[in-house]
């Protein structure tokens, strides 16, 4: 019988950006068991919210994630808009798609980099984050800021983009196809290194997926066709959207999604700038939120979650979050057992572990 | 093998990153939230902008006649230039500068 070894993979790891702890039961080289660890990044921030003004809490839940920034005040605007029975103006609803969209590029950018990294696929990791600063360049120009963008409040956003620069933010957006067809997209649907890592590896089912839960590009790698964006709040009904889907269910499945995404984003951004009409861009708000209400959006990541709770004051009852990688983690104990040691790394980055959201 | 035309013409072009803070610095895009400024002759005292600020970082003494302003309590966000009627508050588009000591600084306003 082979001997039976306990090894922790994590909280630090060069592979993972963020503490998570997989305790590996292993079999020789056989991973046959899994136990995920969180808490090393709680921040308390659910709680900071009850003591902050509701209109303060648009910049604390801007920071639950520096990755989906934008996603997260949406969704919490969102909430407290459907609390207030507030009408945000249409040019909103076609600005939040298409900052929500250019979140999701700079993030799926981030991760496929980060993929590459972790193959050891230096060159490519480069080519890919140059590419994400293309994205980031947009993002300074039209919010102010690169990542923490704090651009949209209770009532609408703050910034508007006027027509020169859409005109601006399409060429960029165009240059930026180009780059990735020229240099990532061949590298990452064609390369015989990166199908040897990740075909095969990590392997969840479509009834594994539902069963356990997962949300995102996690649930649709295994042909799972769920996506948020699907019920069509801010503009997306008038974009138009259908969610990417593979079926093969590998890690190499969860890449080409995030990597088919990467494009639709770009038609999206494009399409939402195009078709913004004129108008307003923010109303005002007067008044306290009471009641309760649930606001879900679509991450990177998968579904977010948001549940309100309003009582009359200035501040909320309650805010809960639910993030999309506390859903995904549970898929870890069935996509790591039967593993190689050598492929924990592949198929922990696979899901897009964002422990700072997850822990709040 | 894929990478290989990209690799070739990366040999021959000019590096994607500056050096920064030497050469080629590439000015903020107009409109970044840089260093926030208040302006003491137009400030009215009303505190507006220490009851919006998300991070608590102005604070507003109407006996005292003056405005304190945490640098490093300040989060960029601009809230407090849009809530400022007088419009005694503006954002320039450079980064604050880096300092050896956390202080608060201190405006004061003429009667």
């Amino acid at each position: 019988m082979a001997t039976r070894t306990v090894i922790p993979f994590g909280p630090q790891h060069p592979v993972l950006p963020e503490p998570v702890h997989l305790k590996l039961e292993l079999e020789d080289e056989t991973v046959v068991g899994v136990t995920p660890i969180i808490g090393y990044i709680h921040r308390g921030i659910e709680k900071a919210a009850e003591l902050n003004t509701f209109r303060q809490n648009v910049n604390i839940t801007d920071r639950i994630c520096g990755i989906c920034s934008f996603i997260h005040t949406q969704t919490y605007c969102q909430g407290v808009e459907a609390l207030m029975n507030v009408e945000v103006p249409p040019r909103t609803r076609f600005l939040r798609v298409f900052w929500s969209e250019l979140s999701r590029t700079h993030s799926h950018l981030l991760w496929l980099g980060l993929l590459a990294d972790a193959l050891g696929f230096e060159s490519l990791f480069m080519q890919i984050w140059r590419a994400r600063e293309m994205v980031l360049d947009i993002s300074e120009m039209t919010t102010g800021h690169r990542i923490i963008q704090a651009t949209s409040v209770v009532g609408g956003v703050r910034r508007d983009i006027d027509k020169d620069m859409a005109k601006e933010v399409d060429k960029r957006l165009v240059s930026l196809k180009e780059m990735l067809d020229n240099t990532a997209a061949p590298a990452l649907l064609h390369d015989p290194t990166i199908k040897r890592r990740a075909v095969g590896k990590g392997m969840l089912s479509k009834e594994q997926a539902e069963l356990l839960g997962a949300v995102g590009p996690t649930a649709r790698g295994s042909g799972v066709a769920i996506d948020m964006r699907q019920l069509g709040y801010a503009a997306f009904k008038e974009v138009g959207f259908e969610p990417v889907v593979e079926t093969a269910g590998d890690s190499y499945a969860r890449t080409l999604v995030r990597a088919r995404e990467v494009y639709q984003c770009i038609e999206l951004m494009r399409k939402a700038l195009a078709m913004m009409p004129e108008g307003e861009i923010l109303v005002r708000v007067d008044g306290y939120p009471e009641g309760e209400a649930v606001s879900r959006c679509e991450q990177p990541r998968g579904e977010v979650f948001y549940y309100l709770k309003g009582n009359g004051t200035n501040h909320l009852e309650r805010l809960k979050i639910r993030t999309p990688t506390f859903a995904n983690i549970p898929t870890y104990l069935v996509m790591l057992p039967g593993c190689e040691m050598a492929d924990v790394p592949i198929i922990t980055l696979s899901i897009d572990p964002c422990i700072a959201c997850t822990e709040r | 093998m894929q990478m290989f035309p990209t690799i070739v013409k990366n040999l021959f072009s000019r590096p994607a990153t500056r050096r920064y803070p030497f050469k080629d610095i590439r000015e903020p895009f107009p409109g970044y939230k840089g260093k926030i400024y208040f302006d003491p002759n137009k400030c009215d005292l009303c505190g507006d902008c220490g009851r919006a600020c998300p991070s608590e970082a102005i604070e507003v003494s109407l006996e005292n006649r003056q405005i304190t302003y945490d640098p490093f309590k300040c989060i960029y966000c601009g809230t407090c230039v849009e809530t400022c009627l007088p419009r005694a508050i503006s954002q320039d588009k450079y980064y604050t500068k880096p300092a050896a000591v956390k202080e608060a600084e201190t405006i004061s306003v003429p009667a």
